[in-house]
């Protein structure tokens, strides 16, 4: 029970390559390398997580407090917002692939065969 | 483990499983907001509450507008070109 | 190869490296049991060495400043790689196209939710030291307002308010100045990304020293960079709705 949330990091990142491998359309498999990131920062949060810890703020509570691990989560916070701006230029490639082969189906584009 | 955590985890499995299993763009693109919210419950469930509003505020505007524009210029581009 | 080939190869592999995953993360502390010093040794010090309250803000832009620029250097890049996907499309070839939402109400509900989104931007940044806050999530929510805009009135308007003419320098400005200040400190003689400010009193807005001034410099560089990315995807998005594209897919 307590390595369940490593479990579920584990399962989410495995799924989103599920979607990787098996997509049809190129703007799917941008979707699903978000859902592999996110896999990621699960297992950061998993891993700094301490029983009865609470969150590391201290405006109204003593630092003696036990706190969870900050260091984590500042690198989780920063990820997730420029993981959005990779994915915009993920999804900007794909409109210009369109343009170009009039496919989005990665199988059907030639220079990506293989 | 708090039993909020449990069920926090297992909305985030079912999430990404429909995330990926889905195959029309647009729904695929709601359903990652959807998505997005259930790791926002999962973030506060582990004591992250700034970790939780970068993923709240990406999920809810970020990832939606930029997704909707991309499929919407693919309809644009189907309905114009020459039959 | 096909299909079913290629997934059943995928599957046969995923078993391996799922089965290596697994086994490596049944090896880590257990969930709950956070083992190594230095998460216990920072949340000591965030109070009295810097007076921050929140202690994942002081991280970001003190004690790993050095990452977060790093980060920032990232997003502009993105950014800068989307204006020049889409560099074809011309804003002037947009300036007519109105795409505009015929109901007051809505509009109306729209310039009012953008404004309030503003000012909430503006308080998520300002108090980035002391809630949940800082410089990434304001700067999202930045951007987003502008946006309301556009969903709610025209894009005429948006077009008005939002031009890469303001966006593009507002995300220069934003990661050039977070250099910038970490420069500063030379001045100082302190190592780079020093603090050469007074750190202020716990708890107030004021506090941090020189860690809030590289907070709102990054807002606006994560501002300005969801604007241009926000910008170009509209933009192209109105040019092929309305046939001013130049390319057409033969």
């Amino acid at each position: 029970m307590s390595v369940l949330p490593y479990l579920l990091a584990v399962f989410v990142f495995l799924v989103g390559l599920y979607g990787i491998v098996s997509s049809r359309n190129l703007i799917h498999i941008a979707v699903c390398v978000s859902v592999c990131q996110s896999g990621t920062y699960i297992l950061l949060l998993a891993i700094g997580y301490k029983t009865h810890g609470t969150a590391p703020i201290f405006g109204d509570i003593p630092s003696s407090r036990k706190v969870v691990d900050p260091v984590v989560q500042s690198l989780t916070l920063t990820d997730i917002v420029v993981a959005v701006a990779v994915s915009a230029l993920i999804l900007a490639f794909a409109l210009k692939a369109y343009e170009h082969e009039g496919t989005l189906d990665p199988h059907e584009i030639v220079e990506m065969k293989g | 483990m708090i039993p909020l955590q449990s069920v926090a985890i297992l909305f985030v499995a079912l999430g990404a499983l429909c995330v990926v299993l889905a195959r029309d763009l647009v729904r695929q693109a709601l359903l990652l907001s959807i998505y997005g919210f259930s790791l926002v419950v999962l973030f506060v469930v582990f004591q992250a509450p700034d970790v939780a509003l970068s993923a709240l505020v990406v999920s809810g505007i970020a990832y939606p507008v930029v997704l909707v524009g991309a499929i919407a210029r693919v309809a644009a581009i189907r309905k114009r070109r020459p039959r | 190869m096909t299909r079913s080939m290629r997934i059943g190869l995928f599957l046969a592999g995923a078993a391996g490296v799922g089965f290596l995953l697994v086994w490596g993360v049944l090896d880590l502390p257990t969930f709950g049991h956070y083992a190594g010093p230095y998460g216990d040794i920072v949340s000591k010090l965030t109070e009295p060495q810097r007076h921050i309250a929140n202690a994942v803000t002081a991280i970001v832009f003190d004690y790993r400043g050095f990452d977060t620029m790093g980060e920032e250097l990232i997003l502009f890049s993105a950014a800068s790689a989307v204006a020049m996907l889409f560099r074809e499309t011309r804003e002037a070839d947009t300036k007519d196209i109105v795409d505009a939402v015929r109901a007051d109400a809505v509009n109306g509900l729209g310039v009012l939710a953008a404004i309030v989104t503003l000012l909430l931007a503006f308080d998520v940044v300002a108090h980035g030291f002391v809630t949940p806050g800082g410089g990434f999530q304001g700067g999202v929510v930045f951007a987003a307002a502008f946006v309301f805009v556009y969903f709610t009135c025209e894009y005429h308007a948006y077009l008005r308010l939002a031009t890469t003419k303001f966006a593009e320098p507002l995300e220069s400005f934003g990661a050039g100045s977070f250099v910038g200040l970490g420069m500063i400190a030379f001045a100082f003689g302190l190592a780079f990304m020093g603090n050469f400010i007074d750190y202020g009193v716990t708890g107030r807005i004021r506090s941090g020293g020189s860690a809030a001034l590289v907070n709102w410099s990054s807002a606006l560089a994560v501002a300005g960079g969801f604007m241009v990315i926000f910008s170009e995807y509209l933009k192209d998005n109105m040019a092929a709705r309305y046939g001013r594209t130049k390319k057409v897919v033969q």
